[in-house]
């Protein structure tokens, strides 16, 4: 408990940080974030762009399952639509990449709406069944309309440009990626300070008693979709300016399990939560590669068993802190914070 | 002029019969008291009134205008809240949060300017915030809780919290399922002393569904009594309490003494 | 059209949707007693078979004691995730619960790939090779074998679940828990027996399909035609789960053999989407009151 930080407004009282403190550390995170390009090597940037784009599906995802209430197993097909829609739009029309990504959040969001449809019958465990239809499909057309998709070779594209500057290098992509993920995890942060994010935890809480005090449960569960899903699209669309190679294999069934994963470790229903997840469920893939190549000279098999230790870790990871840790790292950090807060008169 | 009118109203289901043929009228600006033994139909009535169960026959005229097909946000809309007999807090949610949802018809703002949370969105918001610490929270006297997640709460303040976010729908009929249930005396006297200045100070019509005979007819200005699904007697406090009808339903049997003081225990004080 | 082709794909197709439906019938029985989706049945049947590969390939055992082996294997891995992984979830959500399940299904797939590596592998065949034929229909006689020994465990299982004093404690759980509680059954116990049982058919499904299809790591995404089967057939349906099954068998068949490979997913989930909207719970499953 931090006293002396009585407010005067109710605006101030309402701010997203209430304490000069919290104000300090977020401008230092900024600053972090910024000076971070300029230290890093060329894989530190790559890690740090895919941390930036898992940090904008997540947060999506979190909205929805975290936050709504509503599990999906379609995150990847919808990042999937994102991407195509980037790759072909800057393939065929040449547009720079505010449109594009835009559009391919837009498109994203269309699909989500669709998805979400039988909401208005179903729910629960039923509405993830009918995402995981909407990602079989998805991965269908990905693979088979081939002159739109490129069928199962997909589609290249050229790098993101604006204004005449391109994005090529992981270091400019760093500034493009970055960026925008800070940004659209402040705009869910607005959003659960408003109207409509009350809905959605309201909806998750309580669905029934939610309707009778006035919120029509599917507006604003296909809210929540599309919403949710305009994040994956646009993280799809910068997954497809990073790679610049775009094919069905690239989003599989298995992606989606790694974002609810990412929000499950994370720490579902809380934004904290969902950049941890999401950071976390990045970096332990990349971790385990360097513990095997430290292994191989001794143990020449090694990078054999990489890829099945990963699934067990996974798996794990969503066993483990289900039934340890159902509020995930975001408790963990919580946790730390307050033994600091006290220390040293308790410990 | 009766805010509130029910005409013939039927529901079962399958073959259970939860109300059948109830007809209640609910005078403006008057506490209505719906009582009557456990398994009456007392909630799903208002479950019917809410639009949550749709009754087979029968129609409820709100304002004089039928609610028929209407769905529940709608009818919340239009100015019907409630509080639940279980208590239906938003568990993820601090006691300010909850409050501010019962708001949530009378607000505007749009998805683009939650998101960016500048101009009219934070207008709205904090008029929103200040009418609810203004009008309510102070009120209610639940100042010092409007931080705390409602979960952690005792049993009594989460009541309270949610009458303050039915008020917060800025009803015109407020509608709560048994509110001092399980409270200790000192909180019932809070309680009733808290509709009572809803209706007064606020104009708000009360429909309540309770079972502390004490209060019921030390506060209410008209009493439906319901049995099997069925109303088997209305009127004010004084006729209901001399009702035959109502006294066997109660007891089932002719120990009419026993019954009169538990329909009328103020008597017993004095 | 060419229909002693369709007479025999369809053939093949229904002889397919009964291993469905026996693996369908696992399935319900684990959510009847105790309301947990498993996303995992697809691996456990995975597991199960690579333990028929272990036991009648890698140490030569007779198919008479291999596929037993394999069987209870399964049987115990159910047993094992209920006691470890699935009880301490007991009250959460149920998406909490489904979510554990597909951690499960992550980690047995992992598993599998450590020890018997990702690399397609063929079983050593058991089952009788002469051809059969149906009048003039032609049937693969592994797809013919596979189908009788399953629909015989099927039968086992629902005669056992009608009479036997385990199958009665089953279904009263199912239908009422707090009620079968207080009449003194050992509800813990019967969750546990039903991941067993339910694994157990899972399993025997398993190793047939496998018998027919091979196995590889993936093998475990036949857990999505189930989960199928049992939403159009109704989660909680012992009937919707069998005819689900042998239709969803069916259409899953016919449509490889007529369109290609790659719609046999879309196929099957079509129809799951067109159940979704207009009778989402299922052709023969039961829609529960809410209550305020």
């Amino acid at each position: 408990m931090r006293i002396g930080d009585a407010k005067q407004t109710y605006v101030a009282d309402e701010a997203i940080w209430t304490t000069s403190t919290q104000k300090f550390w977020f401008s230092i995170l900024l600053l972090g974030l910024l000076i971070f390009p300029l230290l890093a090597n060329s894989y530190l940037l790559y890690l740090g762009c895919l941390v930036g784009i898992a940090v904008i599906s997540t947060t999506g995802l979190n909205i929805l399952t975290g936050f709504t209430g509503l599990i999906s197993l379609g995150q990847a097909g919808f990042m999937g639509v994102g991407a195509y829609t980037v790759a072909w739009l800057s393939t065929n029309t040449g547009l720079p990449f505010p449109i594009t990504l835009l559009l391919a959040g837009l498109m994203a969001a269309a699909v989500g709406f669709l998805v979400g449809l039988p909401s208005l019958r179903v729910k629960g465990l039923y509405l993830a069944i009918a995402t995981l239809a909407a990602s079989v499909f998805l991965h269908f057309i990905f693979a088979e309309w081939e002159s739109v998709t490129g069928g199962m070779e997909g589609l290249s594209l050229e790098p993101a440009h604006l204004f005449g500057v391109t994005f090529r290098s992981d270091f400019a992509m760093y500034f493009l990626i970055v960026p925008l993920a800070v940004l659209a995890v402040l705009a869910a942060r607005n959003l659960f300070r408003t109207r409509i994010g009350r809905a959605f935890i309201a909806i998750r809480d309580r669905d029934i008693s939610a309707e009778i005090l006035g919120i029509p449960l599917l507006r604003y569960k296909l809210m929540s979709f599309a919403l949710s899903s305009f994040y994956a699209g646009v993280a799809g669309g910068l997954f497809a300016y990073f790679y610049r190679v775009v094919t069905p294999e690239s989003f599989p069934l298995t992606m989606s399990i790694f974002y609810l994963a990412a929000v499950i470790v994370g720490g579902m229903g809380n934004l904290l939560g969902g950049i941890l997840g999401a950071a976390f469920m990045t970096l332990v893939p990349e971790a385990l590669k360097l513990l095997t190549a430290a292994l191989t000279p001794f143990f020449p098999n090694a990078p054999v068993f990489m890829s099945p230790m990963l699934e067990i870790i996974f798996g794990a990871l969503i066993v483990g802190f289900l039934i340890f840790e159902p509020h995930g790292l975001a408790e963990i950090w919580r946790r730390v914070r307050r033994f600091f807060h006290l220390w040293p008169f308790r410990s | 002029m009766n805010i509130l009118e029910i005409d013939q109203l039927s529901l079962s289901f399958g073959g259970v019969k939860a109300l059948e043929d109830v007809s209640l009228r609910v005078p403006k600006d008057t506490i209505t008291t719906i009582i009557g033994p456990n398994g009456a139909g007392k909630t799903s009535l208002f479950n019917c009134i809410s639009g949550f169960y749709k009754p087979q026959q029968g129609r409820i005229t709100y304002q004089g205008k039928p609610l028929d097909g209407l769905r529940p946000p709608k009818r919340a809309g239009l100015g019907l809240a409630r509080t639940f007999q279980n208590i239906a807090l938003f568990r993820g949610m601090t006691v300010l949060d909850n409050i501010k949802l019962g708001a949530h018809v009378h607000m505007k703002t749009g998805l683009l300017g939650s998101l960016v949370y500048f101009g009219r969105a934070r207008r709205e918001e904090m008029a929103v915030r200040e009418e609810v610490e203004r009008r309510i929270i102070d009120f209610l006297e639940i100042d010092h809780i409007r931080r705390q997640p409602v979960a952690n709460l005792p049993y009594g303040l989460q009541k309270r919290v949610e009458l303050a976010r039915a008020l917060a729908m800025k009803p015109e009929v407020l509608m709560l399922d048994e509110p001092v249930a399980g409270m200790n005396r000192e909180e019932k006297e809070d309680m009733a002393r808290f509709i009572l200045d809803i209706r007064e100070e606020w104009g708000i019509t009360i429909l309540m569904v309770e079972h502390d005979m004490g209060m019921v007819m030390d506060i209410s200005d008209h009493i439906a009594v319901l049995n099997f699904g069925k109303v088997i007697a209305e009127g004010d406090p004084g006729t209901v309490q001399k009702n035959p009808d109502v006294i066997k339903a109660y007891l089932g049997n002719s120990d009419i003494e026993s019954l009169r003081r538990k329909l009328n225990p103020n008597r017993e004080a004095a | 059209m060419d229909w002693l082709f369709f007479g025999e794909i369809s053939l093949a197709g229904l002889a397919m949707g009964g291993l469905y439906a026996l693996i369908a019938l696992g399935f319900v029985i684990i959510y009847k007693a105790t309301r947990v989706i498993n996303f995992a049945i697809g691996e456990i049947m995975m597991f199960a078979a690579y333990l028929f590969l272990a036991f009648a390939g890698g140490m030569e055992m007779s198919p008479w004691v291999a596929v037993p082996l394999a069987v209870l294997g399964g049987a115990l891995l159910g047993g094992v995730i209920e006691k470890t992984m699935i009880r301490p979830m007991l009250g959460e959500s149920p998406i909490a619960v489904v979510m554990v399940t597909i951690g499960i299904a992550s980690i047995l797939v992992g598993l599998v790939e450590l020890i018997w590596t990702a690399d397609p592998q063929l079983l050593p065949s058991f089952l009788p090779r002469q051809p059969v034929f149906i009048g003039e229909l032609y049937l693969a006689p592994k797809i013919a074998y596979g189908f009788l020994i399953g629909m015989a465990v099927l039968v086992i299982y629902l005669l056992y679940f009608r009479f036997s004093r385990g199958g009665v404690a089953l279904r009263a759980t199912a239908s009422d828990q707090a009620a079968a509680y207080s009449m003194g059954i050992n509800v813990r116990r019967v969750f546990n027996l039903a991941w067993v049982f339910g694994s157990l058919a899972a399993s025997v499904a398993g190793i047939l399909v496998a018998a027919t299809g091979g196995l590889s790591p993936q093998f475990g995404i036949i857990g999505l035609s189930v989960l199928v089967v049992v939403i159009v057939g109704g989660l909680d349906s012992i009937l919707g789960a069998l005819v689900a099954g042998v239709f969803i068998g069916w259409l899953e068949t016919v449509a490889g053999a007529y369109l290609g490979g790659e719609y046999r997913m879309p196929a099957t989930f079509a129809v799951l989407a067109v159940i979704l909207v207009f009778k989402p719970y299922g052709l023969f499953g039961t829609h529960e009151i809410e209550r305020v």
